[in-house]
């Protein structure tokens, strides 16, 4: 792959979710801070919004099979190359396995899966107390880890974008930056 | 093209405000979590100060702890359909998971002492939609909402003399709940109770009009009054005896009945009852077949959350509902880690 930058649908589904991984995680560590009424509201758009995450997280992920990404700099260190790709392993980790240990834990629980009324799906384990324990558990401290990165990633392209200006941030940035110019 | 780097002469001024936005991102989240402001309501603290004295009974419910399963079903005579469109009240047997218990954190509370008896339900409607309900035997809740909850756990954990007087002041709404907690007969069966979930919900019928709605189960047995220290004179486990040996000579029934709130009654406080003669339908009747231990009863591992509802039932501005179901989740979340101090007592034991 040659190309200077993602695909204007890579780029779209890359905004795109970001906008809706960060409401997740916001919601997310949110609602099980509250017993406001607020709690069923959140918690009732976490579930589809997790739903519609792990369907354009895997359509995603074709996408970047099937066009790949722009070559990293030439002059990028080791380290940075290093740690760039197991940034992204990461993340496409997460946004993948994260929904589906939510489902998996309430599927653990017996609890209905219900994105909205009417709307049932069905359960991907049986009901098992010991299963959910693990899945719970996993399903918080991921959550916190998956913010983490997010950080982690947002400070690297900031960095690529302000520090180095080596065309990293302006592959993925909406529009096109002045590095292109 | 990515292109050879060309940094930033001035590169300090670039990490101050990469420094900003992870540093601003980072505390957004910790504020949303609750971590910077301790003394917000959390269900932690909920769960904290219903724990008794030796703290929670590991594996169990940290309230409601001590409990009975039983299945049967409820028979919907179709009524129902009149306030809601959710299958579970169209004509029909649907099976029941339910759970007998007493409204306390202690897992040893002997049966005669306690005042208030709780029944939950679990209902699967024809479609497999669920209805889960968690009903207990006073009329009125002792409080308005869920911050008066919390201080009402901690006055009665309090030291100090004056701490429930001082609460009661300062909340008069417990006075129905206190009236009724020093009035009514107790009775010797968990058969012979009336049930009420207290809480407002909304029914959506089916032309899409919304209905405020209180429900109760009505017990088809004859409550027989029985004074007081004639139960705390009984065996600490009294109460399950008395349903697992009526239970084995017959199934044990309750009327269900669907309460519309009127214009102007309360709706969300279920501290506050609704006039008598408001619109009661009864929606059909809950027959408890068998039981089972709850250790390894069908109804041990069920999270019996009031906000898990069928089509066309739904919370309503009660704050209740909310809060519970919160607090439920992390009840079960600890239960459930801690599972290896309540085992099945033999391999296969749950059905």
């Amino acid at each position: 792959m040659t190309a200077a930058r993602f695909s204007p649908m890579q780029r779209l589904l890359h905004w795109l979710m970001a906008a809706c991984i960060l409401a997740m995680l916001f919601i997310g560590v949110g609602m099980v801070s509250t017993l406001s009424t607020r709690y069923l509201a959140l918690v009732s758009i976490h579930k589809p919004l997790g739903i519609a995450i792990l369907l354009l997280a895997l359509l995603r992920l074709g996408l970047r099979l099937r066009r790949g990404a722009p070559p990293l700099p030439s002059d990028l260190p080791e380290p940075m190359r290093l740690a760039a790709h197991v940034s992204h392993v990461a993340l496409y980790g997460l946004m993948i396995a994260m929904p589906l240990l939510g489902w998996a834990m309430l599927s653990a629980e017996g609890y209905p899966v219900v994105l909205w009324q009417g709307l049932r799906l069905p359960p991907i384990l049986p009901q098992s107390l010991e299963a959910y324990a693990l899945l719970r558990q996993a399903h918080g401290l991921l959550g916190y880890a998956f913010f983490a990165v997010i950080l982690a990633h947002l400070g690297a392209a900031l960095f690529h974008a302000l520090v180095r200006r080596d065309g990293v941030f302006e592959a993925m940035a909406p529009v096109p930056g002045r590095a292109l110019d | 093209m990515a292109q050879p780097s060309r940094p930033s002469r001035f590169p300090l001024g670039s990490f101050v405000v990469i420094a900003a936005v992870l540093g601003g991102g980072a505390a957004a989240f910790a504020y949303t979590a609750g971590w910077l402001s301790p003394e917000r309501l959390s269900r932690e603290r909920v769960l904290a100060a219903l724990s008794p004295p030796g703290g929670p009974a590991p594996g169990h419910r940290r309230n409601h702890t001590k409990g009975l399963c039983f299945t049967g079903s409820f028979e919907a005579n179709g009524a129902g359909a009149a306030l809601s469109r959710a299958p579970v009240l169209a004509a029909g047997r649907y099976p029941v998971i339910g759970r007998f218990n007493l409204a306390s954190a202690v897992l040893a509370q002997p049966d005669g002492q306690a005042r208030v008896r709780g029944l939950s339900l679990s209902i699967t409607g024809p479609d497999g939609s669920e209805w889960r309900t968690a009903m207990i035997t006073a009329p009125v809740f002792p409080v308005s909402n869920v911050e008066a909850f919390y201080a009402l756990q901690m006055a009665a954990r309090s030291k100090e003399p004056g701490a429930m007087g001082a609460f009661a002041a300062a909340h008069p709404e417990i006075a129905a709940f206190g009236a009724w907690a020093g009035s009514a007969p107790w009775t010797g069966s968990y058969a012979e109770e009336r049930y009420n979930a207290l809480n407002a919900f909304l029914f959506t019928d089916a032309g899409g009009r919304d209905h405020a709605v209180r429900w109760s189960v009505r017990p088809e047995a004859r409550p027989v009054p029985v004074p007081h220290e004639q139960l705390t004179a009984k065996p600490p486990d009294f109460l399950n005896d008395e349903i697992k040996a009526r239970i084995a000579a017959g199934p044990v029934r309750w009327t269900m009945t669907v309460t519309e709130a009127g214009p102007g009654d309360p709706v969300a406080d279920p501290s506050k009852a609704w006039p008598e003669e408001r619109r009661t339908v009864e929606v059909g009747t809950l027959t408890a077949e068998a039981v089972q231990e709850e250790q390894d009863g069908p109804c041990r591992d069920i999270n019996y959350d009031p906000t898990v509802l069928p089509p066309g039932m739904r919370p309503s501005a009660d704050p209740f509902p909310a809060a519970r179901s919160s607090a439920y989740a992390l009840s079960y979340e600890r239960r459930a880690a801690e599972a290896a101090a309540y085992p099945h007592s033999a391999p296969g034991g749950r059905p």
